[in-house]
């Protein structure tokens, strides 16, 4: 049996025409360039009316900080948020994408979107792009079932947890919930231990700094209170400013070269009218 | 497929930033206190810094245990020169000896990034600024570590320096006064530590003059 082989029009999804042809620049020596890396902490918890997720605002390349106040903590529904670490254009897609199929299925429904929902949605891309889509995620929301808390991993796999973190400053935030969690918190110890949470990892960890933004969800309402706490302010500002001066450049030599004259006027009658 | 063997890496990077500024009658040099491996701060109040001799200061990025090594070598040989010759160093001997250490293990270097600052035979702020093979150069500012490319560019712009190569040879230190210098090292350091996540928490600032050295510390961001 003849096998014929036609070229068919993509139906969506990322394309791998050039994953060959990187594969052969790389094996030469070619360093592909890097991606911007949320090095991140991002926390969440569950407590008594519903839940508390947590971020820091630092977005790195390498060593050095793109980003001094970047916004981490994304919007999936009115009841359900997302906080994101790993490559930035990652966790940035897949949320706003997961955030407009949801919007599409409540105009079905007609009814409010469900956690599970969202977290199946996200895994299941995650899972059918085997941890290429490097995004590592805290889910939390409150529906009709009540509230809920997942961790989601660039491979799929998720986890559904009282409390959670995530990014390269988890460890230092699971430390402070696992001396201070409890069952059955109040908002405002909630609150506190989640920023808690998030300053230890701005302070421990070199790829979190910057600011601590907080989103409080409960059945009644979300609360997203950016910059909640705003712990490293610039530390000294030159008393005597700086100026500028022109030169700091210097000219070595100077060639003027005059262009020919291409245009050449024509007087055309009439043409006062378009005077003045 | 090649079998991948565990190869024996002997070097660690733990950041760090420093700068030094000569002027007519002072030298500044600074350094921050974070050491760092990796995304992990190992301590937020290491000195950088380190008095060779009177009116000789090295502050020094990178490999802190070959750092240290480097420093011990320097002062042993400090040492032996007192004995011998009953005086101090002057800074310029001290630059030529620490290019002669970093080149005598040009296949297996020091991971160190050296400023030297201090004061000459006449009195003058001099920096030497070195990479880690032993190349060194003298100038009337410089910027070492991992923050040097944020503040390099700076100081080229507030202190240009005449071309080394000008003849008769213009002399390279700056202009400014010594606190307008201090000011200006307390600002770059700020602005570095804001964007290079290897730099921060304090900064400590020796000021070398004829009176003698003192040091000063400034708090910078701890994120």
């Amino acid at each position: 049996m003849a096998q014929s082989v036609i070229e068919v029009p993509s139906k969506g999804g990322f394309s791998f025409d050039l994953c060959v042809r990187n594969d052969m620049l790389a094996k030469k020596g070619v360093q592909l360039p890097s991606y911007r890396k949320t090095g991140t902490t991002i926390v969440g918890l569950v407590y008594k009316d519903g839940v508390v997720l947590g971020a820091d605002t630092r977005a790195t390349e390498g060593s050095i900080v793109c980003d001094k106040n970047c916004e981490k903590i994304h919007y999936m529904a009115p009841n359900i948020y997302c906080c994101g670490a790993g490559t930035a254009a990652d966790t940035e897609a897949v949320t706003d994408m997961v955030s407009s199929q949801l919007n599409l299925h409540r105009y079905a429904t007609g009814r409010q979107s469900r956690v599970v929902t969202a977290l199946t949605l996200l895994k299941t891309h995650l899972f059918s792009y085997q941890g290429q889509v490097s995004a590592a995620l805290v889910l939390g929301g409150v529906d009709v079932t009540g509230p809920h808390l997942h961790t989601i991993y660039p491979h799929g796999s998720t986890d559904s947890l009282p409390y959670a973190t995530m990014g390269s400053g988890s460890l230092a935030a699971m430390a402070m919930f696992e001396s201070q969690y409890r069952e059955g918190m109040t908002r405002e110890e909630g609150i506190h231990l989640v920023s808690e949470a998030i300053r230890s990892g701005i302070f421990n960890d070199l790829g979190s700094g910057s600011n601590v933004d907080v989103c409080v969800i409960t059945k009644d309402g979300t609360e997203y209170l950016r910059n909640h706490m705003l712990p490293n302010p610039r530390t000294y500002v030159s008393t005597r400013g700086f100026s500028f001066a022109k030169g700091q450049t210097e000219v070595l030599s100077t060639k003027i070269k005059q262009l020919k004259e291409k245009v050449v006027e024509v007087a055309v009658e009439g043409a006062d009218a378009m005077e003045e | 497929m090649a079998h991948k063997q565990q190869r024996f890496d002997p070097y660690d990077m733990n950041g760090g930033t420093c700068v030094a500024i000569a002027g007519a009658d002072y030298c500044v040099i600074a350094a921050d206190t974070r050491m760092s491996t990796g995304y992990s701060i190992l301590t937020r109040d290491y000195s950088k810094l380190c008095k060779l001799a009177d009116k000789c200061i090295m502050a020094s990025g990178g490999f802190q245990a070959d750092v240290k090594a480097l420093q011990k070598a320097l002062s042993a040989k400090h040492l032996i020169y007192q004995h011998q010759h009953g005086k101090q160093v002057s800074c310029p001997a001290m630059g030529q000896l620490l290019s002669n250490t970093l080149y005598y293990k040009r296949f297996f270097p020091y991971y160190a990034f050296n400023v030297l600052g201090g004061l000459d035979n006449e009195g003058k702020g001099c920096v030497y600024t070195y990479d880690a093979v032993g190349s060194y150069e003298r100038v009337g500012y410089s910027a070492q570590g991992s923050g040097s490319t944020l503040i390099m560019p700076v100081l080229d712009n507030q202190l240009k320096s005449p071309s080394p190569l000008l003849l008769p040879a213009v002399d390279a230190v700056t202009p400014l006064l010594e606190a307008e210098a201090i000011d200006l090292v307390k600002d770059v350091f700020a602005s570095a530590t804001e964007r290079d996540i290897y730099t921060g928490d304090r900064l400590e600032i020796m000021v070398v003059n004829a009176a003698g050295t003192r040091t000063e510390y400034v708090e910078l961001r701890k994120d």
